[in-house]
């Protein structure tokens, strides 16, 4: 974070538009879909922009390996990953400290949601793979991973939906790409489930004032109304025209 | 891989009503109220081989600190500055709970918001670190070690690489005519030029209540934390949830509010430190 963005680019315009031309209060276009994969018991593809999410969910199953499991709850397994071909330079596919603490992030975001006590001593497997990354790649799991745990019929108290809000030229802006993140100063993920009212994963990585905080939180809890909102539509769609026929 | 942990302490609901009733008269064990941090120990220049180094004490979690320079090549990205790291060892003579083997993504994740409230506001100022910009520059390593873990780890560790880093001095060195830079170690040199200082605090939600640097006991029956970097100016700097509970918006502004107090304390403590 910090530093001049390339020759010619302005992350603030005159007209108060962004990079690629957004409102400091626009979502880049979001696409969203489930059942995508055939093995999975559920999935989900998730896009903001260019960044582009593949979620499975496995389970709840008993484990392959030999595993602790939990008397009186499944217990959730997360692997947020990277595919090598994702950013700019290769990524090594082993998992670095960043992926471990975002898996980490990323469970804690789904553990209030999922009704986990349904299954003692299994395991529910949620596998995100970040196909491509420019920005967002945590928050696109997050909700990534909420569809496709409703794809898979995993009980759940609410659907989650997650969004960075980000700082750039002094300006608090929804759903910051790769370009924003790298030159601006601050980034702030949030992932909450509306209809519980509650926050889920809440980080920051650079300065905000107390006031910008409040701020950049309302904005995000907004944006993630809408996120959530398009997540029961893509469901709503999937599953009356599988039973129902149009509708 | 992130797994619903396992080997958390139990606590008993006996203890965790023991507390909601303590806390409904705004009490903690130990005469302690919700928004006051537990006695706080600091000692500096404990490990004379090291560059830096400081023994935080917070009730009894106990942090070690341990900064560690040497001369090496600047990131491609930025080969005007120096290079800082921050790495934790949750080694297992510090609890029951903690195994040998390579960190896990409890000490990453401690090392790693540790990391980014220094770097997010640039506290270490890096490019003071280079000796020859894009060739040769420091390579700072802060080492965090926990020997007792009675819980909050990000506190004590934050205030305990703040505390290392504001004594460290950089080994002394000489060019050689080839250019060579020799290390004089034993011999301080340069200080480490710190342009903000950062602590973060953490707070707990128990029940409905929100308090200041839980203990394990706390922890093991909070539902959730937040831990908020902050400057001497009352800036947040950093920030992360972490557990397995939710928030509301009402809990995060009252623990913010609460930090920024306790915030205080800890400064206070690091400043007293640095003195003596």
């Amino acid at each position: 974070m910090g530093g001049k963005p390339p020759e010619g680019v302005r992350l603030i315009g005159e007209d108060g538009r962004r990079h690629d031309g957004r409102l400091p209060h626009e979502l880049r276009p979001i696409h969203m879909e489930v059942g995508v994969l055939n093995n999975a018991d559920g999935s989900a593809i998730v896009q903001y922009g260019r960044t582009r999410v593949l979620a499975a969910v496995y389970g709840p199953r008993e484990p392959h390996q030999k595993f602790p499991l939990l008397p009186d709850r499944a217990a959730l397994r997360v692997r947020y990953h990277m595919a090598p071909f994702s950013t700019e330079d290769r990524k090594s596919p082993a998992p670095s400290r960043r992926e471990i603490e975002l898996s980490k992030v990323v469970r804690e975001s789904l553990e209030p949601i999922v009704i986990a006590e349904e299954f003692p001593r299994t395991v529910i497997d949620v596998f995100l793979e970040v196909l491509q990354a420019d920005g967002g790649t945590r928050t696109a799991s997050v909700t990534a991973a909420s569809l496709a745990l409703a794809d898979a019929g995993i009980p759940m108290k609410a659907l989650v939906g997650s969004v960075a809000i980000g700082k750039v030229e002094g300006v608090l802006v929804v759903d910051v790409d790769e370009l924003e993140d790298m030159y601006g100063e601050a980034d702030m993920p949030v992932a909450a489930a509306p209809d519980l009212g509650e926050i889920t994963l809440l980080q920051l990585n650079g300065v905000l004032s107390r006031e910008e905080f409040s701020t950049a939180l309302e904005m995000a809890l907004e944006s993630i109304k809408t996120i959530v909102d398009m997540e029961k539509d893509v469901l709503r769609k999937t599953y009356t025209s599988v039973e129902g026929g149009e509708q | 891989m992130s797994i619903t942990p396992f080997r958390t302490p139990i606590a008993p609901s006996l203890v965790k009503e023991a507390y909601l009733a303590l806390l409904k008269k705004g009490w903690r064990p130990g005469d302690r109220d919700l928004k006051t941090p537990r006695n706080l120990k600091i000692e500096t220049g404990i490990i004379e081989k090291a560059e830096g180094s400081a023994l935080v004490k917070l009730g009894n979690t106990q942090v070690i600190a341990g900064v560690k320079a040497d001369i090496g090549s600047p990131f491609r990205d930025t080969p005007d500055q120096g290079v800082l790291t921050v790495h934790a060892e949750f080694v297992p003579l510090a609890s029951p709970m903690f195994e040998p083997g390579p960190p896990d993504e409890n000490a990453i994740e401690v090392a790693r918001v540790v990391d980014r409230s220094l770097r997010e506001v640039g506290a270490v100022d890096l490019p003071s670190l280079a000796i020859i910009p894009g060739e040769k520059v420091w390579v700072v390593w802060v080492d965090l070690y926990v020997i007792d873990h009675d819980g909050n780890l990000f506190d004590a560790s934050m205030l305990a690489t703040m505390a290392a880093l504001l004594t460290a001095r950089l080994p002394a060195y000489e060019e050689s005519e080839s250019g060579e830079i020799l290390l004089k170690r034993g011999t301080p040199g340069e200080p480490i030029k710190v342009n903000t200082w950062i602590t973060t605090v953490t707070t707990a939600k128990i029940g409905g209540y929100v308090v200041v640097d839980p203990n394990l006991e706390e922890e093991a029956i909070s539902d959730v934390r937040l831990v908020t970097a902050l400057d001497s100016g009352g800036r947040i700097v950093g920030m992360q949830k972490t557990g397995m509970g939710g928030l509301t918006t009402r809990d995060v502004e009252r623990m913010i509010e609460y930090s920024i107090e306790a915030s205080k304390v800890y400064f206070k403590a690091l400043e007293d430190s640095i003195k003596r």
